[in-house]
């Protein structure tokens, strides 16, 4: 019974998701995290990091991936069995593209109509700041978590992700590699490995 | 289309473009574009305009494409075939990853290479976010809407949905109103928050 809810609790965080996710992969990072890191307590900080880095390593697009994955971790976490973790992740991914689906074929259907509407445009040209936010935010709260306490916030670095000081070195030498060096996210990710074994 | 595809193939196709993108949507974009028009299912020139709706629609650019595609070879059951395809390869990857990863998360040497892993998935989530930052926001307020949406999701902890939710409202007014307030027949300039 706890099961069932669960796995429906599942489908519709997972449904909401794919519905308010515009802008796309990293977009909808931020909204999966905000959903199973801080409103759902089902996976910790560290844990949804370590999702995403696998997530981008693996083929296919990042949003859907760590949506199976989650799914995946959800069911089987409360329960245990492989089996419910593998309806976990099916639950997950299939409620994630639910509604790109509709709104896709009602889109396919005015299509020229959508395409040439200066008000769909000018709505899109609004949102896509109000996502960088939501995406910069996403990485914020993967290294700090604010607290409140009627109005006074505390403010603690995520310690699982930085342990230390070599982790800030990590991030920013990732930081400079990726942005100014445009290297490939699947190397920078597999020299973090490396040097995590070397450092630690 | 004269002659019919069948929904298989249309599977088939979508499962090699979705087992073959590693690092997401803009990877898939160009060997989407070599598989669609070596089989004539969408002309070179149509693909900016699909993808370009694919983005702007809510979920994954990937998989919008892939339910665009379908739905223009075989209707709804062909969005379904290509929706399906694409994903499943990916799907079976991370479940495969999903099992194996749980029962191997507490050996030292994984352990130890995730310690180094996580700060750099941070700054790879950032990155994207600089170079959207530097395409979408155009003006003062643009840039005030993305740090505004940045304090209250990761500060106050608002969810991301509300917010989305008032910068649609938000978004939709201010175009609404610059859009009306122009002189009727002047319609061809356009320049929507692009001034």
């Amino acid at each position: 019974m706890t099961t069932l809810y669960l796995i429906l609790q599942l489908a519709w965080t997972f449904f909401v998701i794919g519905a308010f996710t515009i802008g796309g992969g990293y977009a909808m990072l931020s909204l999966i995290q905000n959903q199973v890191v801080v409103e759902h307590p089902w996976i910790s900080e560290s844990a949804f990091t370590d999702i995403v880095a696998i997530s981008q390593m693996t083929p296919g697009p990042i949003g859907i991936n760590s949506a199976t994955y989650v799914g995946y971790e959800v069911l089987f976490n409360a329960t245990g069995s492989q089996f419910l973790g593998v309806c976990g992740s099916l639950t997950a991914t299939l409620a994630l593209i639910l509604p790109s689906f509709l709104i896709m074929l009602l889109i396919v259907r005015f299509y020229l109509k959508f395409k040439s509407s200066r008000l769909y445009a000018g709505t899109m040209s609004w949102l896509k700041p109000s996502v960088v936010g939501l995406i910069g935010a996403a990485a914020i709260i993967l290294i700090i978590k604010t607290t409140w306490t009627g109005f006074t916030p505390s403010v603690q670095v995520v310690s699982e992700n930085f342990p230390d000081w070599k982790s800030w070195l990590l991030l920013a030498s990732a930081f400079i590699a990726s942005y100014w060096g445009k290297v490939n996210p699947i190397y920078v990710i597999l020299a973090g490995a490396v040097l995590g074994i070397i450092l630690y | 289309m004269e002659k019919r595809v069948s929904l298989w193939e249309i599977f088939l196709v979508f499962a090699k473009i979705g087992a073959f993108t590693i690092g997401g949507g803009y990877a898939m974009i160009p060997l989407i574009q070599a598989e669609m028009s070596r089989r004539g299912w969408i002309a070179d020139e149509d693909l900016p305009d699909i993808v370009a709706l694919s983005q702007s629609a809510p979920g994954v650019m990937a998989v919008n494409i892939s339910i665009f595609a379908g739905h223009k070879l075989r209707g709804v059951k062909g969005s379904i075939a290509a929706t399906l395809g694409s994903i499943l390869p990916s799907f079976l990857i991370i479940l495969a990853i999903a099992m194996f990863f749980t029962a191997f998360k507490d050996n030292p040497w994984v352990e130890r290479a995730f310690k180094g892993i996580r700060p750099v998935v941070i700054s790879l989530i950032a990155v994207p976010m600089v170079k959207m930052a530097q395409k979408s926001c155009k003006n003062v307020w643009h840039w005030a809407l993305a740090i505004v949406s940045l304090v209250l999701v990761s500060f106050l902890n608002v969810s991301p949905i509300y917010i989305i939710l008032c910068v649609l409202v938000l978004g939709f007014s201010v175009s609404y109103y610059r859009i009306n307030k122009e002189i009727p027949g002047q319609a061809g300039n356009d320049g929507e928050g692009g001034r």
